[in-house]
């Protein structure tokens, strides 16, 4: 009876996993095959990032699978899945770099096996990837800096909220608006540059605390989705009117801040175009074709005058 | 054969099969079965490069679960080894890198900074009676903050530091055997292993942190300095988690300070599984080293099969469940 039980639970152990994964096991056969090993996985950017992706993978006949740690720290948990996907022999990989330094020796191993690597959203500080499709975050930062000092008038204060000083979109983003600002505006001051993790709770308190200590600030910048949406929580609940305020990215909250006139406007990048433009140069460099070296996915400026423009709305996610 | 002839002559067969051996032989049957079953569903899992992938997979966490391991054999629980990690590995950078110090002090440094961190914890738990859920998730959030603060919130790289990335990534026995590259990391956890489980079986302080987890009270009665022994429990943890950061700062080749949060849930996943009691008295570190490559194997080879990832998440969770639902079962049945 004893021995009975034991037995059932192992094999119920391993039934589990092998049911569970059986339907995906006999998919991969023929077609050719490219492991996408995101930053993230859970936030609405790397969900429309994956559907750009599937829709290129479909157009090109070929299987992906669409990877990224819970969270943006775990650098370990990314290189684990940079090395399962190579153990898989893929075709090519897709991979957008937590920490470009700790990837290095597994991406000379690809190198080595003759796997192109194709880098998205951010760069690979190394000449491994045959391509880097991205977007360019210094000149879409300083297109919001411009629509900024146009806002208000080309002088006052205002402040940043951004999502972290370490990556190197934070870093482009917060700096290609602050540079942005003392080249072209300088009636403008940014008077405060703060970091709240992307974390829309985080952000919300920080931007009360910034408000706070400016009661003359003019305009706020929220450097992704949750920097944004803090910023608008943190105006609403200091029932502070008339800020402007520029957000990055789309979302549903953030595109009803702006319907609602809460929100001037914001950047959007072309997630989709991330994930399309991203398999179909691992497609090509796999197939031997010659790919560009960096592939600029393009951004908009949206409000709410222009966030039904097919163009942009296209490239909206909620 | 009744009962009583069991007690008088316990025979080789019934005491291999019963108690701990029966636990570890449970958990080690999951473990070759998943193997298999991933070696038949995939031709790709079962690789030299893969498997060893999977061993390095598990060692950063399989370090953390044998120091959780100690704790929550004494009764108590540690929710700040994956901070603490952190922690020591950012104290690795100041020490090679910032101060430019040799190789040896970095190592020396993050084991006695993990020690001392233990220490701490275990001076809150025994001297001020502070739970110790509270006070390593206390200690958690101080050295996550402390990580952020040393480093600047930068990542610390160990670049001028010539072979420290070979504390991890090297391999001495792919040096002897060039066809098993397996790496020092893996060397390391399975040293760590071989040691705390000797100190647990042969010495007073494993001793000590048995019946503390058992019964403090009588030990206490008989009597016994329990808080000093607690203490230089959570400070060998504490050690064994210095030595965890260090294998992280070494794979990464740098000190990460913002990561760490949510690995202490994984030890905790990994002791569980190896049939350690969260109410404490019980456990083996053997057990622990079997849970950890448990979780390695099943989220690689999910993997590798190219499961969703929202399903990988899900299955893991009902591993953890029925890992420990048979155990008590079997546990229920024989006592």
């Amino acid at each position: 009876m004893n021995m009975l039980n034991r037995r059932t639970f192992v094999s119920t152990i391993v039934g589990l996993a092998l049911v569970a994964s059986a339907p995906f096991a006999l998919a991969d056969d023929k077609k050719m095959y490219i492991p996408l090993i995101s930053k993230g996985f859970q936030h609405q950017f790397w969900q429309a990032v994956k559907s750009g992706a599937d829709q290129a993978a479909e157009e090109f006949g070929v299987d992906i699978t669409f990877e990224g740690p819970d969270n943006e720290t775990m650098v370990d948990r990314q290189i684990d899945m940079l090395s399962a996907g190579l153990a898989k022999k893929p075709a090519a990989i897709g991979f957008a770099a937590l920490d470009s330094q700790a990837a290095i020796p597994l991406l000379k191993q690809a190198k080595k096996a003759g796997i192109p690597i194709v880098a998205f959203d951010s760069g690979v500080e190394s000449d491994i990837p045959v391509s880097t499709a991205t977007t360019n975050n210094v000149a879409a930062a300083a297109l919001a800096a411009d629509k900024m000092s146009e806002l208000i008038g080309g002088k006052g204060k205002v402040a940043i909220v951004a999502h972290d000083q370490t990556s190197r979109t934070g870093i482009d983003r917060r700096d290609g608006f602050m540079n942005r600002m003392k080249e072209k505006h300088p009636g403008i001051e940014v008077v405060s540059v703060q970091y709240g993790a992307g974390d829309q709770l985080q952000s919300t308190e920080i931007s009360k605390s910034i408000l706070t200590a400016y009661p003359d600030l003019k305009g706020m910048f929220g450097t992704n989705e949750g920097s944004a949406i803090g910023v608008v929580n943190g105006a609403r609940e200091s029932a502070r009117k008339g800020l402007i305020i520029i957000g990055y990215d789309s979302g549903a909250a953030q595109k009803k801040a702006i319907m609602d006139g809460l929100m001037a406007g914001a950047i959007t990048q072309n997630p989709v175009g991330i994930g399309y433009e991203t398999v179909k140069a691992a497609v090509m460099s796999a197939r031997g074709e010659k790919v560009e070296l960096l592939i600029d996915t393009g951004f908009y400026y949206y409000d709410a005058k222009t966030i039904n423009d097919p163009k942009i709305a296209a490239v909206l996610y909620d | 054969m009744t009962s009583t002839d069991i007690s008088n002559q316990p025979s080789l067969l019934r005491r291999l099969i019963s108690g701990d051996a029966q636990q570890k032989l449970l958990a080690f049957a999951s473990l070759v079965l998943l193997l298999i079953g991933f070696s038949i569903a995939s031709p790709n899992f079962m690789q030299v490069s893969n498997i060893i992938a999977i061993l390095q997979a598990s060692s950063v966490n399989g370090v953390l679960a044998i120091a959780a391991t100690l704790v929550i054999i004494t009764g108590g629980i540690d929710l700040s080894v994956g901070t603490m990690m952190t922690f020591c590995a950012v104290i690795a950078g100041v020490v090679l890198t910032y101060a430019g110090l040799p190789l040896p002090f970095g190592i020396l440094a993050a084991i006695l900074a993990g020690a001392f961190c233990g220490l701490c914890s275990g001076t809150l738990v025994a001297k001020l009676k502070i739970p110790p859920f509270i006070a390593t998730l206390g200690m958690m959030l101080i050295l996550k903050g402390l990580s952020l603060v040393i480093s600047g919130t930068r990542p610390i790289y160990f670049n001028e530091t010539a072979g420290f990335d070979l504390i991890s990534r090297g391999s001495i026995i792919g040096y002897f055997f060039p066809s098993l590259p397996i790496p020092n990391g893996v060397l390391i956890l399975f040293l760590v292993a071989i040691s705390v489980s000797y100190i647990l079986s042969r010495t007073v302080l494993g001793r000590y942190c048995f019946a503390l987890g058992s019964n403090e009270e009588s030990v206490r009665l008989s009597g016994v300095n329990t808080d000093r022994w607690k203490m230089a429990i959570y400070a060998l943890s504490g050690a064994i988690v210095g030595i965890g950061g260090l294998l992280i700062a070494s794979r990464l080749n740098s000190a990460q300070p913002a990561l760490g949060l949510g690995y202490e849930l994984e030890a905790i996943a990994a002791v569980v599984i190896g049939g350690t009691s969260l109410s404490g008295g019980r456990g083996t570190i053997l057990g622990t080293l079997i849970g950890a490559l448990i979780m390695a194997v099943l989220i690689n080879g999910l993997r590798i099969l190219s499961v969703a990832q929202e399903w990988q998440t899900v299955v893991t969770g009902v591993i953890i469940i029925l890992a420990v639902y048979a155990d008590m079962m079997r546990r229920r049945k024989s006592g």
